[in-house]
């Protein structure tokens, strides 16, 4: 949203990405040592915090069975990796990530794009409809899921019976409708992104005789790769992780990981040192690219969602 | 949501003017070329969200309940009945509801309230660089980038009454508790709630504080350090006052959120959830899915919406306006 | 300008609702059809140690049934977490399965809905007649006086599981037969440092079976003659209290059971930390974990005096799971010959020794295969001492409310709070409301 009141802020002088580290450092005062010290028990126990959850997700995944459905012990009796073996077969694990993965992926992609052709749109154009469109399309993050989730099925078996394309049960209805649910942070944020990319710059290429959408493609998009890397990380954990839509619209063939990983716990016994097996194979993935483009990320909020 | 607001007028002569002969076209295609970007944005916004929205609300107009799932367009009409029942604060159903609310309304706060304030710490605190900063920065985000699912089983596993560290660390080895807690259910699962909640949430706050404070120019500080301000002063007259604007966001983005999530909860209790921790969410989808009652559960749902509407509407006409009032 | 764009995406969006809804719903036509003969879908039900497991169970006999008929069937083994949910979707929406498994609780509910194939006369002489299954497990197919919504497939009674060992170590000859000396005998055991009895507090659908049969036991229902709930009748109040006094009062339920659903605490039986377990149909289960057969015993789930039978003397509920078939199929006579397949006499022996169930076809009970003293006990409680459940269309929130109800007490009862008359009252009451008015 716009901290800038200024009427003329369409013209920016620095390129969002490029300007330097400066701005957010303070003084080059040294900071007093209350302020040391606050800072040093603040963060060593925020990262217990943190932390705890992950050495147990880690820790638990190396210990035998009895270690994790018996009485909790910080240090397992012992180091096995047959959970990580055990959780192929336990349930079909790889099914299930072959299909998170054409789904997320899928829907990253389309979200990404629909959402910079959208913001191009708002950031570029004057036109009517513009803020009856912004409006509407953020206010669907107020829907509760519960509203739209069984209208949506009837929606989609609907256009099943109408068209012969089948979006109930099948990857892409999910994929349809895990677009939709990044498509408005997207859009918005990335709105507030291309309004930091200088005017002069596409105006340049539209006298250069490129099109509207050439000036997009070519200049436009490759400015903001920043605010899209960072649109595309948070469309890609949305469907990575969504539990209600994908418990109902999927079937055996279709199930993705969030809602497989519960094969776990169904059984007789509840095999704790597979689901942590499994939990931190589906996690690394998203947790291993979520920061190696956290850089992107910062920046590409820095310029977009919070001006 | 005002990012449109205060937009200059958008030049639209620069193309055209040295090619006479496709001016038309040109002018054509200009005024149709934002709508033409707009279309899939808008064609899947009414599919996934509008259009089951509007039938949603119709729904909530119906008695659909089991005898009428099967072919709900044939299901009688209740008029009102559905939101009399669902505000009817003296009958169970009513009293039930309103407490789900309150439930809801207490842990949004807290939660959102702790998030930004771990989150924004987190971030100042971390505004210099020291050895380790980047290290610690990328572990701080790992809740955040987890799965919810996966993050929120491993609480479970953490909580269990038996065998769980959070009693194992309270009970056997601190001794702080007479006997193990519970908090999977009972009264606590509140506490469980709020700290699966606020463990995955904050980074989030962390992440866009962070990004804000790029955005506050260096001279300010360098002023306020020859004023004699240090960095305790900076931060209370320099950082805070211009993260406002993040701020106005942030919280709005997180109560949002936060009040609808679903999978937390959802993952943490099951399909019942304790009365302590009794989210709205969940609720409704109680309402709905385990009692059939497809009906009341769309009512509930669109006063959950209303109600969102007008504290949105409120928060940010109150913000917009706090905020040029302190411009002036 | 802007209101009239308003307005006009307003218009569209209605409208495009209302076209939503005039077509929205299942398809409401009669009774199927046979547009594709060939392939069926069937939805089966989690029976074994896991999906894995059952797929590898089943697959086999559809294989065998596509031999024979050239029908493919495809086969999808839905966890219990998602079963009904998945059936509301596909009533709802008119996509689902062809044949389906579900629980036999759930026949009255599901039948309410419309949506699956009412077994009259006529369908029954398709798949062999209807005098060929056992009366008790007919009687939970749908509400008295309808045609059955479903067709009995697998049938289960509650026993009651103990550890030989931990018995013995106790000093405890035979197993308890009523609720007292099950007190007594917990007493015993928990002064060896084992627990005595486990529970699923968490778990609805157990609270419910259990509460059901205490009710029972204490002469009462908790639905009236012509189906209204009567949850907080005296009798009931007490029955309720006195399954979770065996938590609260007596002890012999450890408080830690308060949060178990996902079956720990068959798991603590199999692990031989608990002496004793009310269960139905374990055998397969304690197998899988490693738990030996000679290991446990087998006995009649305890009364309040006397011995197991009619009346007061109930001692489980009629368990099971019936298969079904979607109305709007498109494949009706595959679908019934599916359903004849899987109630052969052949077909019956095969998977009920498979998931250690009790056959419901009485011809097929009566196999050798069946008569081992831990199938026998089943056999007998199905036969002399197991009610139905409920054959009412509210029964699957009878199981919301009331499973949520005493889950609530047993929350209670763990954290130390008393549970008495009036608090089981109150939260009996509560559920009540809940029910729909009809």
């Amino acid at each position: 949203m716009s901290s800038t009141h200024s009427p003329t802020s369409g013209t920016r002088s620095r390129m969002p990405g490029t300007r330097s580290r400066m701005p957010g450092t303070r003084s080059p005062m040294a900071p007093p040592r209350s302020f040391l010290w606050s800072r040093r028990i603040f963060l060593t126990l925020l990262t217990g915090f943190v932390l705890i959850p992950v050495y147990v997700m880690v820790s638990s995944s190396l210990k035998p069975l009895a270690d994790v459905t018996g009485k909790f012990r910080w240090l397992p009796s012992g180091l096995t990796v047959r959970p990580y073996i055990d959780i192929w077969s336990t349930v079909p694990l790889a099914k299930y990530f072959m299909n998170s993965l054409i789904v997320a992926g899928a829907a990253t992609i389309a979200s990404v794009v629909i959402a910079v052709f959208a913001a191009y749109a708002v950031s570029r154009y004057e036109f009517r409809g513009k803020r009856v469109f912004t409006v509407t399309v953020l206010s669907t993050q107020m829907f509760p899921g519960i509203l739209f989730l069984l209208p949506l099925f009837l929606i989609y078996v609907n256009i099943g019976n109408a068209t012969g394309i089948a979006l109930f049960g099948s990857r892409g209805g999910l994929i349809l409708t895990y677009l939709t649910f990044s498509l408005p942070f997207s859009i918005w944020m990335l709105i507030g992104y291309f309004d930091s990319v200088p005017r002069d710059l596409d105006e340049a290429a539209l006298v250069d005789g490129c099109g509207p959408l050439g000036a997009l493609l070519r200049i436009v998009v490759p400015a903001a790769v920043p605010g899209i890397v960072a649109v595309a990380v948070y469309a890609f954990m949305t469907a990575w992780g969504e539990v209600l839509f994908a418990s109902v619209m999927t079937n055996d063939t279709t199930r993705t990981l969030a809602v497989g990983l519960q094969g776990y716990s169904t059984l007789n016994d509840v095999y704790w040192n597979q689901i942590m097996a499994a939990s931190l194979v589906v996690s690394v993935p998203v947790v291993a690219g979520f920061l190696l483009l956290q850089r992107y990320l910062v920046a590409g909020l820095t310029a977009g969602a919070v001006k | 949501m005002t990012t449109t607001a205060f937009k200059e007028p958008v030049r639209q002569a620069a193309p055209g003017t040295a090619r006479e002969p496709r001016r038309r076209t040109g002018r054509l295609r200009r005024v149709s070329l934002p709508y033409l970007l707009l279309v899939p944005a808008l064609l899947l916004e009414l599919l996934v969200h509008l259009v089951p929205m509007a039938i949603g609300v119709v729904m909530s107009f119906k008695e659909l309940t089991q005898f009428y799932i099967r072919d709900w367009g044939a299901a009688p009409w209740s008029g009102l009945g559905n939101y009399k029942v669902s505000v009817d604060f003296d009958a169970p159903v009513g009293e039930a509801l309103l407490h789900s609310f309150f439930v809801t309304v207490g842990f949004t706060l807290l939660s959102v309230g702790l998030c930004w304030l771990i989150g924004t710490a987190a971030a100042v605190f971390m505004q210099d660089t020291f050895r380790g900063r980047g290290l610690l920065r990328a572990l701080f985000l790992v809740p955040y980038a987890l799965p919810v699912y996966t993050a929120v089983i491993t609480w479970v596993f953490m909580f269990q009454h038996d065998n769980g560290l959070v009693n194992h660390v309270l009970h056997d080895q601190l001794h702080l508790t007479d006997k193990p807690s519970f908090w999977l259910i009972g009264d606590n699962s509140f506490y469980a709630l709020l700290t699966v909640s606020v463990w995955k949430g904050w980074p989030f706050a962390f992440l866009i504080v962070m990004a804000g404070l790029q955005n506050i120019p260096r001279e300010l500080y360098e002023a306020a350090a020859l004023d004699g301000a240090g960095t305790w002063q900076q931060i209370r007259r320099i950082t805070l006052p211009s993260l406002r604007p993040v701020n106005q966001v942030l919280v709005l983005v997180l109560f949002l959120w936060t009040f609808n999530d679903f999978n937390t909860p959802y993952v943490l209790f099951g399909k019942s959830a304790p009365e302590a921790a009794d989210l709205v969410s969940v609720h409704i989808y109680q309402a709905s899915f385990v009692t059939w009652n497809f009906g009341t559960g769309s009512a509930m749902s669109v006063l959950l919406l209303l109600f969102l509407l007008v504290v949105t509407g409120a928060y940010l006409l109150f913000t917009s306006r706090g905020r040029r009032a302190a411009d002036v | 300008m802007r209101s009239i764009r308003a307005a006009a995406v307003g218009a569209v969006t209605l409208s495009l609702a209302l076209a939503a809804t005039a077509c929205g719903g299942g398809s409401s036509t009669g009774s199927g059809s046979n547009d594709s003969p060939k392939t069926l879908t069937y939805w089966a039900s989690n029976q074994g140690a896991s999906v894995a497991v059952d797929k590898k169970v089943l697959q086999p006999e559809l294989d065998k049934f596509e031999k024979k008929t050239g029908i493919k069937v495809k086969l999808e083994v839905v966890p219990w977490s998602d079963l009904l949910n998945r059936i509301l979707t596909a009533t709802t929406s008119g996509q689902g399965p062809d044949v389906l498994n579900i629980g036999n609780t759930w026949s009255a509910s599901l039948q309410a809905t419309g949506a699956l194939l009412p077994w009259d006369a006529k369908n029954f002489a398709r798949i062999g007649g209807k005098d060929r299954f056992a009366d008790t497990a007919l009687g939970s197919t749908g509400a008295e006086g309808k045609d059955p919504a479903a067709v009995p497939l697998y049938s289960m009674a509650y026993a009651l599981y103990y550890n030989k060992q931990i018995f013995a170590d106790a000093g405890i000859s035979k197993p308890p037969a009523t609720w007292d000396e099950l007190i007594a005998d917990g007493k015993k055991i928990q002064a060896k440092g084992k627990t005595a009895l486990g529970a699923e507090g968490s778990n609805l659908s157990e609270n419910i079976h259990h509460v059901f049969v205490f009710a029972k036991q204490h002469g009462a229902d908790f639905f009236t003659a012509d189906g209204k709930p009567d949850f907080t009748s005296p009798k009931v109040v007490e029955a309720v209290k006195s399954y979770v006094d065996l938590m609260a009062k007596d002890k012999v339920i450890p408080t830690g059971d308060a949060e178990y659903a996902q079956n720990q605490s068959v798991s603590d039986f199999a692990k031989g930390k608990q002496a004793m377990l009310l269960w139905q149909t374990a055998a397969a289960n304690l197998k899988s974990q490693g738990m030996s057969e000679d290991a446990y015993g087998i006995a009649p789930v305890p009364v309040i005096s006397g011995t197991p039978g009619s009346g007061t003397q109930v001692n489980s509920a009629v368990m099971g799971i019936n298969m079904a078939v979607f109305k709007n199929t498109d494949n009706i006579d595959g679908a019934t010959q599916f359903v004849k397949f899987m109630t052969s006499d052949e077909e019956q022996k095969i998977l009920n020794t498979a998931f250690s169930t009790v056959p419901p076809v009485k011809s097929a009970q009566r196999d050798a295969a069946f008569s081992a003293p831990a199938t026998a006990v089943l056999k007998d409680t199905l036969a002399t001492s197991a009610v139905a459940l409920p054959q009412v269309a509210s029964e699957s929130q009878f199981e919301t409310a009331v499973g949520t109800a005493v889950k609530d007490l047993f929350a209670d009862a763990a954290a130390g709070r008393e549970v008495t008359a009036d608090s089981v009252k109150a939260k009996l009451q509560k559920a009540q409301q809940q029910m729909p008015a009809a």
